[in-house]
């Protein structure tokens, strides 16, 4: 909602001020997560070429169809939806921190920040046990004629393509690139948002300290902000390449 | 407003919203779209082997568009993005546009890989292996390909 009082005679290029009208530091996260952007894109392409080479791929709905404390109950979707959205309302109360600083509402910042770690920390949670659960988990593979029992690991896939077998519909080994692509990617994404969390709670302290009501703004809190956000812009299509398509 | 500016280098101020009506707006935009790509995720696993190549690839290129559309609300909304200047939104996402080629090209590469798999292109016996069985000179035949 701003913009509103900018002339339009400007003159943005001629020296002495932004012409960008923002910060130093504020367009250099932009910068960054610009590049950051370029390095999942890279990974997320290279996994679309691979899988698009080979003629069998894992099924998500089949791989990710488990839920805590659900058994064996088959529930595609179900839990990576609510990985979605405890990333998606994160993002709502990191906006909301950002918002309060606007207003040099301290308590308001606090409170959201806390609820925004909270959020982070309840993926990572998520996403560790989903890791443990692909990784210890056992499933029936055909390999030399013999049924073994494999988890998802970067070097084993469970989840090629089904041969009879004794008269039983049993999976085969799948590329191993699934595993790598998979662990690699989430990977990648998870330590973001651990390092996610770990900024955010150096703003809260920060925050508490009362360092951005003595400097006057609370841009701080928009960069973090940013950096989040960013976070759950990856998750969008993460979730996109490895669990709806 | 202008109460709290940040930095000498911000010529315009920006007025920010004192409600937050935008931000549950978006909030609940987002969910939507989820939730429908999450319908349209279940029926391609409902209708699993029973679609043929167009319907699927066609739902998916749906549900790949939604993503586009939340990734646009939250970097214009959640990030601000929509609010900053028009210099600054150009030097983003004129270079993101390098996406388009990326994602073409390497799919495309992808899929040709995958032809050849599928071929023999990749394991036809090389010619002058052929040669070799019956004239020793394979070295001048093979000069000549």
């Amino acid at each position: 909602m701003s913009t509103t009082a900018i002339p339009t005679n400007t003159k943005w290029w001629n020296g002495g001020r932004s012409p960008f009208n923002a910060s130093y530091g504020k367009v250099m996260m932009w910068y960054f997560l610009m590049s950051d952007a370029f390095t999942f894109g890279a990974f997320l392409i290279s996994y679309g070429t691979i899988r698009f080479s080979v003629n069998h791929w894992a099924d998500p709905n089949q791989v990710f169809n488990a839920f805590p404390f659900a058994g064996h109950a088959n529930l595609p979707l179900a839990f990576v939806s609510l990985m979605t959205f405890i990333l998606i309302f994160s993002s709502v109360t990191m906006v909301s921190a950002v918002h309060e600083g606007h207003k040099m509402n301290r308590k308001g910042v606090e409170k959201y920040m806390i609820l925004t770690i909270l959020g982070g920390l309840a993926f990572l949670g998520c996403q560790a046990w989903e890791w443990t659960h692909m990784i210890t988990g056992d499933h029936a593979v055909l390999v030399n004629g013999q049924i073994e029992h494999w988890g998802t690991t970067v070097t084993k896939n469970p989840w090629g393509a089904h041969v009879m077998h004794e008269g039983q519909l049993v999976s085969t080994p799948g590329p191993i690139a699934f595993g790598g692509y998979f662990f690699g990617i989430t990977g990648f994404h998870g330590f973001h948002v651990f390092s996610g969390v770990i900024i955010n709670v150096v703003m809260l302290i920060k925050t508490r300290l009362g360092h951005f009501d003595q400097r006057g703004h609370y841009e701080m809190i928009e960069k973090a902000g940013l950096y989040w956000h960013f976070v759950d812009l990856v998750w969008v299509f993460v979730f996109l390449c490895f669990y709806l398509v | 407003m202008s109460s709290n500016v940040s930095s000498p280098e911000i010529t315009h101020p920006p007025e920010h919203a004192s409600g937050t009506g935008r931000i549950w707006k978006t909030f609940w935009l987002l969910s939507l779209l989820t939730v429908i790509e999450l319908a349209l995720g279940y029926f391609l696993y409902l209708q699993h082997g029973k679609l043929s190549y167009g319907p699927v690839i066609t739902t998916k290129l749906v549900i790949a568009a939604l993503t586009l559309a939340k990734a646009y609300y939250i970097v214009s909304i959640f990030m601000h993005l929509g609010d900053e200047i028009r210099n600054m939104i150009m030097t983003i996402v004129v270079p993101l546009l390098l996406f388009v080629w990326f994602i073409a090209a390497f799919l495309w590469d992808g899929n040709a890989w995958k032809n050849l798999r599928n071929t023999d292109a990749g394991s036809r016996p090389a010619t002058t292996e052929q040669v070799q069985q019956h004239a020793p000179a394979a070295v001048d035949n093979h000069d000549k390909k």
